[in-house]
Formats: C-alpha cells, structure tokens, sequence
C-alpha cells in the first residue's frame, strides 16, 4: 500500500519550492520586457537618461534573476526526486517540453543574460539591445514550455497508456504541443508576471516621487508602467484560462469547484459572485448569482452546459467500474502479452484506466473493491471546494482590481499628473498584490486538478518515489533553511538597492542635482 | 509519421547525446566549478578573488544550463533513468542541488557590499558550490559502476536499499577524487587562458600541476581496479535491441571485470581511455611548457576522455541493479518511446546548432584576459 505521509510531504515540499520559484519568475517574466521597452527607448532618442533607467531595472532584475535561476534547478530535478513513479508513467510526454525548454529557452536567456550585465561597454548599442530581447524572448520561452508540460497533466491529450512498458506513451505530439490548455494557461501566466513587474516598477518609481528623489527616472519608469500594466492586466482578465475547463471531465469538475456548483445547472449557468460552500454537506448556502454569465464564459456560448459536482461524481463512479476492468487486463497482460481476450478488454477500457488506479488508496488490488470503496474513491475525484471557491475569488478581484489601477495610473501619467500623493501611496501598499494573486492563481490550478498528478490518468498519491518521511523531512528542512537565507539576503538587496537609486552616467540630461552614489570599491569610474 | 531510423538506431543516437551533453556539461561549467573550487586558495586579496569570479563571471550561467538540459534530455530520452537514479540517490542530489543554488547567488551578492566578513563567506559558497558537485559526480558515477541497490516491481516502481553513507564507499570516493582532479584542472586551464600574467595565475598553474597528476594516478588506478577488482555486470542471453522499454524483460549478472570487455570487442573504444590518460599529461607540458592554450586542451581531453571511457566501459548497461537481475537499466530497456526519441532528435537538430552558435558568439564577445585594471575600474564586474 501507498504511504500517505510520503505522499503528503512530498506534495508539501513540492508546493513550497514551487511557489517559492514563483515568487521570482513573474517578476523576470514581466521586468525583462520592460527593460526592452525602456533600452528601445534609449537606443530611438539616444537620450542617456534611458540607459539610466535601463541600467536601474537591469540591476534590479539580476538580483531577482538569480534566485528564479537557482530555485528553477530544484525544480527541473524534483520530478525525479520526489516523483519518480510519475516521471516513469509519464516522461515519455512529460519530459519532452522540459528538455525542449532548456534547448530553446534557458540556453538562450542565461548565454545571453551574461552578455547584458557584461556587455555594455564590449557591444554596440543595438547589439546590447539585442541580447537584452534574447533574455525577454528566453524566458518567456521557457514559461511557454513548462506551461505545455503543465497544460499535458491538465488535459492530457495526445497520449495512451502502452501495458509492455507499463507507461503513458506519445501518440500524437502535435496535440501535446498545441494542447488548448496549454496556450490558454500561457498567455494568462506570461501577462500575469507583466502585470506583476508593473506594479513593481510603477510602485518603487511612485516610492520616488513621493520622497522626490530621482525624479526624472521615476516619471518616464511611471509612464512605461502604466501602459504596460494596463494592456496586461486587461490580458490577464480577458484571456483568464477558465475557457479550457469545459474540456475534460476532470476540469469540470475544477470549474464547478470554483464556483461551488454542486448541480448542473440549465445553460447557460449563472456565475456565483458569493456563497459558502461546504465538503460535507455538499452545497453552497447564501449564493449571490450573476445570470447566463458562467456558461457564457465557460463554454463560449448560450447552449452549453456546465456540469456540477454530483453529476460529475456519478460518472466517476462509472467510470472507475470501466476502469477496473482495464486494470484487470493489464495484469493479464502483464502474464501474458498476447493473451486475445485481455487485449480486446483493454482496448475497449483503457481511456478508464486511470480511474480504477484511484481505488488503489484504498485496496491494495482495485479488482477487490467493493461497491462502497468505489463510492469513496469516486467522491475522492473531488477538490477542496471551499478553499477553491475563496481562492479564485481573491485572485478574480485582484485582476479587476490591477485594471481599475493601471487605468488610474495611466490616466495620470497622460495627463503628466505624477503628484498625487493618494495614489503613490497607494501604488508602494499594492506591490505585495500581484504575488498575492500569482501564489492563489498556481494553488487554485494545481489543487484544483486534485487529486490527480495528470488529469484521469495518474492519481497524485501514486506519483511520489518510495521515499521514507525521514528523508523528505530532511529536504523539507534543507530547502526551507536555505530558502529562507536567499529569501533574507535578496530582500536586503533590493531595499538597499532601491534606497542607493540610480547610477548617474556622464552626459546624463536626468537629475537636475545628480546625486553621485558613495563610492564603493568597485564602482570607481563609469565605463561609458 | 514513419521514423527514418529504427528504434534500435535511435537508442544509441540517445545514448551518444546523452555522452554528448555529459561531456558538454563538464567542459563548459566544468571549468566554472573547478575554478569556484579553486576560489578561496589561488585568491588571496579580494581583488585577486574578483579576477577569479570575473574569469567565469559572463558566462557561467551559460554553462550551468548543460546540467539544466541534461536532466530534462535524461528525463525526455531515459525516463527509468531520471525516476531510479534521482530517487535513488536522494539526498546527494539534494547536496548538489544547495551547492549549485549557492553557486548563482555568490556570483552575483558576493559584491554588492564591500564588507570583507560578507565577501569571504560568499568565497567560501562559491567553493562549496564547486567543489561539492564535482565530488559527488564522481560519486555517483563510482557507485552507477559498482552497481545501485534497486529493484523495480511488475508496474515499474522503483525501490532503493540503500543510504547516503553507504554511496561513500572507497571506489566510489576513487570516482569523485578523479571527478575532482579533473575539474580543478580544468578550472586551472581556463583561469590559465582567462587571467592577465601575475600571481593568481601562477598560484593557479601550480595548483594545477598537482591536480593533473592526480588525475592521471587515479584514473590509472581506477582502471586497475575495474580489471583486479569484483566490479562489472554483463547482459545474460541477449537483450532485444528495439525491444520493448521494460526492464523486466531482460536478465543480467553481477561479473567481475566484465566492464572491461567492450574493449576486448571493440578495439576502437580504447581510445576514450588512452585519452582520458593523456589529457592531464598534455596540459602537464602545457603548464611547464608555458603554452596556454596546450593547458586547457589538455584540461578538455582528459574530461572527453574519461566520461567517454566510462560511457564506453559500461555499454549497453547505464544503470546496473546490485539487487535484482531483471531490473538493471540498459540502452535497450530504458528508453522513451521511438517516437518520443525521433521527435526529441529533431529538436536537438535544429536547435543544438544554434545555441553552440551563439554560445561562441557569447564568448567572443567577452574574449581576452581579465586585468587587475578591469576589476578595478569596470563597474560591470562582480
């Protein structure tokens, strides 16, 4: 039998340096494309003021990059780590896009990040500004890649289970590559690290016009921020990924945990604005609904429905009884691989298989189940409601609420109004928000598709290595430990490299008093 | 779709990349991590430390994505590989991971405060960060030839019998000391190349010098032991080359000296040792000899030659099992499907070419010797 404490503190360590990765990436994700936008600038009008303002941003990313690059290497190794029973079952497909990432995408943003801390005196203008769009262009990439791999375990296409080698196998890796889920996952992710650099930069640049320091990279920062942020948080909005829910019956039953609907509703389905929803008795008391507009969403039409919770924990039930019968061909065939009549079962049954593994938490061998184990393991298909339902909740209104504020700061910023003292305070409160949401964003997604690893293929519980809690405490303590110290140290940096403010290069038309930083030893003289 | 090679062919086409990626992985961040070892003993003052770190400091980042890719191409091509052998070896992956997050946040915080307290303790990161992977690799590879305490049941899960002491055993500690050697002279080949004449340089060769001899008597010494020693498995009948990727189907025997056999077979293949054995005595001339550019070629043929050899020693096995029969991980057994494979080769194709292009882009870029007046004067440098 699975050892539940394995499993859970392999999904607890897998959680914590997950989100602890993202903490970074959105930042890197959204800066690395401001940078190209103020560097274009710079390279247009020739204005040195720009390459100060780069140069700023530049420095400020590469505190921030490392960590995302330090903490990206715990990730691409836990898989087989910590998940090895799930890297075998499904590397196949899984590990492609991984590979595929570091080729096409790390390559190119960590060769070229070098060049753009390294170059500016080695590279013409339009050469640093090129390298600059290839670490933008890099790691932009790479979230495009770790998203179809994560797009696969959400909506499993273009694969099918081989009995001779006990494992997912490609079918059909044009499907893989342009999985819907995956693009719609992509596009939402990538604007959301936009968004979140923005409400970065226009905060420490608000942070500066309200103490009056640094003025003139402050406003132009403003300006680059505003426009930028309110195209993404528009993007993020609009182009949120719950279009791809209706897709499978398990991200149904994701979306109808979202909005805590326990029965399916006529089309086109309202969307509950407020409710709580409760596990146990299995329905959402004070709902506050908005007609029409979920099935609108959802399903991009009027006569589509939405399923609920209870319907879709009967199918599971159903299909669990299909897949046990497929369970019991791949034993058979594993005695005997061309036993016929195990051969013809499975292939009426495979695309159940999945199904009857979740009885495995249960029994030992699926085909003992009982009715009233397969009722458990059925209802087991089912998320944490309540916490879903929250959580979408909190990050939905944040993404209304980056657009109410990006509009509101980039109408100041046409009307050149950079002193309105409410709103800079406001913009320095907001910047812990964009992390905030991306944290709740990742946990509505990932804990959402429980309990499976890979949607209605591999339940989670049987992914983890057969490890001992004693080892997984010790990484758990490990990573945390030193996690925590990067954390510290990187915070530090910031602060003090945000308090410290802007090199001032020669000929620089910016600071009317230029204040030269202190000299430390290594920034004696300026290159240019 | 129909696959222009056959499965069999595509096995080894993986099984050479893997080398490839290997090999690339060591002569690239290789020097970084050998030159981080090296660190704290050829800097004395902070301004000699930071011509080390400048040494690396454009390009390391670069480097580091060979291991990145390297677990995901394992992950891709060799999913068994991947789950057994991270799984298995738990917690030195997790020592080799907190050395290599170390190793970017100490290039790029060590500076940021002229405090000399903060400096050294970054210093000293910087050289755990080398020098614990470059240990443990050779670690590891000491205990891959000896064989791993793992077996895999009827739905292919793995398990491991045995623990993080028990990978420290002497052969294994003969593997990371060569791993070690190796490195450091590698790292002393590029600082060779890399630094402006003077003191660190010096201090660098000459550290060198003794890593090259090292590596050549324990290499030499690991050789003799694979021959005298109780060390090697071979394949019992014959495993079905484009067979099906399940382990269980194919049988092999723990046999003493069998890692030497694929020379016997294959003369050829006694190249990858021969140059494993003359790399640290060309870059040995090269250093007496006061010809750079010799020091590091030779620094990169002992690294070809000795993953090469290890490679070639072991083939078809990548994985062997000290524990059960029908689980060893060969060429033949432990790949991903044909397809996978096919379409994974395409994408290395067409993509490996270009990242290789503008790697040496990147590096002629940054071409020439650190001088003490850069890391003075540059405010670039870290």
């Amino acid at each position: 039998m699975i050892d539940m404490a394995v499993v859970e503190l392999s999904r607890l360590q897998f959680a914590l340096t997950a989100l602890y990765h993202f903490l970074f990436v959105p930042l890197t994700l959204g800066l690395s494309f401001i940078l190209v936008i103020t560097e274009s600038v710079y390279v247009i009008t020739d204005r040195p003021i720009w390459r100060d303002v780069t140069r700023f941003w530049g420095k400020l990313f590469g505190i921030n990059f490392v960590l995302g690059v330090a903490t990206g290497l715990t990730m691409e190794f836990e898989f087989g780590t910590n998940w090895a029973y799930y890297s075998h079952y499904v590397g196949d497909i899984f590990g492609a896009p991984l590979a595929i990432e570091g080729l096409m995408a790390f390559f190119l943003e960590a060769t070229f990040v070098g060049l753009m801390f390294f170059g500016w005196d080695r590279l013409s203008k339009r050469g640093h500004l090129l390298t600059t769009i290839m670490v933008a262009v890099g790691s932009n990439l790479s979230a495009l890649w770790i998203l179809i791999a994560n797009g696969w375990m959400q909506h499993p296409t273009g694969a099918v289970f081989n009995p001779e080698t006990m494992r997912m196998e490609v079918s059909n890796f044009k499907d893989v590559l342009f999985n819907p889920v995956a693009q719609a996952k992509f596009v939402h992710t990538v604007s959301a690290g936009y968004v979140c650099a923005s409400v970065f930069v226009l905060g420490v640049s608000c942070y500066y016009l309200l103490r009056g320091r640094h003025i003139e990279l402050a406003k132009r920062s403003f300006t680059v921020a505003a426009a930028f942020g309110l195209a993404s948080s528009l993007s993020v909005v609009v182009l949120g990924d719950e279009s791809g829910y209706a897709l499978t019956d398990n991200q149904q039953m994701k979306l109808a945990a979202m909005e805590g609907m326990w029965e399916t509703e006529k089309a086109p389905a309202g969307l509950t604005l407020f409710g709580i929803p409760s596990n146990s008795a299995h329905e959402t008391a004070y709902e506050i609904k908005v007609p029409y507009v979920l099935g609108l969403i959802a399903t991009r039409s009027l006569s589509g429905e939405v399923a609920g919770i209870l319907p879709l924990v009967e199918r599971a039930d159903y299909r669990i009884r299909q897949g046990v019968i497929a369970y019991d061909a791949v034993e058979k065939l594993k005695v005997n691989r061309n036993d016929l009549t195990a051969r013809e079962a499975w292939e009426r049954h495979k695309s159940d298989l999945g199904y009857a593994l979740l009885l495995k938490r249960f029994v030992a061998d699926p085909r003992m189940a009982d009715d009233a184990t397969i009722a458990k393991a059925a209802w087991s298909t089912v998320p944490n409601v309540p916490a879903l339902f929250f959580m979408f909740r909190i990050m939905a209104g944040l993404g209304f609420f980056f657009i109410l504020f990006f509009a509101t700061a980039f109408a100041f910023s046409v009307r050149r109004r950079f002193d309105r003292k409410w709103f800079l305070r406001a913009a320095i409160l907001a910047m812990p928000l964009p992390w905030l949401a991306i944290e709740i964003g990742w946990l509505v997604a990932e804990l959402g598709r429980q309990p499976w690893a890979v949607d209605g293929v591999l339940p989670t519980f049987l992914g983890a290595s057969s490890l001992t809690t004693t080892q997984i405490w010790a990484t758990i303590f490990g990573f945390t430990a030193l996690y925590g110290v990067m954390a510290v140290i990187e915070v530090k940096l910031m602060l003090s490299t945000i308090r410290h403010g802007p090199e001032v290069y020669e000929g620089s038309d910016g600071e009317s008093t230029p204040e030269r930083p202190p000299a430390t030893t290594f920034t004696a003289i300026p290159a240019e | 779709m129909s696959i222009p090679f056959d499965y069999e062919t595509m096995r080894l086409i993986w099984w050479t990349l893997m080398g490839v990626l290997l090999i690339g992985f060591a002569l690239t961040d290789g020097f970084d991590l050998g030159s981080a070892a090296l660190l704290p003993f050829v800097g004395r003052t902070d301004a000699e430390r930071r011509m080390v770190i400048n040494a690396i400091g454009p390009t390391w980042e670069g480097n580091q994505v060979w291991f990145i890719l390297g677990g995901g191409a394992i992950f891709a091509a060799w999913p068994f590989v991947y789950a057994v052998s991270f799984s298995g070896f738990y917690l030195a992956m997790f020592l080799v991971l907190s050395a290599f997050i170390l190793r970017p946040v100490g290039f790029k915080y060590r500076s940021k405060k002229p405090d000399p307290a903060w400096r050294s303790r970054w210093d000293w990161a910087l050289f755990v960060g080398g020098f614990v992977p470059a240990l443990v690799f050779g670690v590891a590879v000491g205990n891959v030839l000896q064989g791993v305490p793992f077996r895999l049941d009827s739905d292919m899960r793995s398990f491991y019998e045995g623990t993080l002491l028990g990978l420290f055993n002497p052969f294994a500690l003969l593997g990371g000391l060569v791993s070690v050697a190796m490195l450091v002279l590698h790292g002393a080949g590029w600082l060779t190349l890399k630094l402006e004449d003077g003191p660190v340089r010096d201090r660098a060769q000459r550290y060198g010098q003794i890593a090259a001899l090292i590596a050549f008597v324990l290499y030499a010494l690991g050789g003799v032991w694979l021959a005298m020693g109780d060390i090697g498995y071979r394949v019992i009948g014959v495993a079905e080359a484009a067979g099906p990727s399940n382990p269980r189907m194919t049988e092999t025997v723990h046999a003493a000296g069998a890692w030497l056999a694929n020379y016997g077979a294959h003369p050829w293949m006694i190249l990858a040792p021969l140059l494993g054995l003359a790399g640290p005595l060309v870059a040995l001339i090269g250093i007496r000899g006061r010809k750079d550019v010799l020091v590091f070629a030779g620094s990169s043929m002992a690294n070809l030659g000795i993953i090469a050899s290890v490679g070639l020693s072991m083939f078809p096995f990548i994985l062997p099992s000290s524990i059960d029969a029908r689980s060893s991980l060969l060429v033949w057994n432990a790949s991903s499907s044909h397809t996978t494979l096919f379409i994974m080769l395409l994408v290395t194709v067409i993509l490996l070419p270009i990242v290789l292009a503008y790697t040496a882009w990147a590096y002629k870029v940054m071409f020439g010797r650190i001088t003490t007046r850069d890391v003075n004067l540059n405010p670039d440098f870290y």
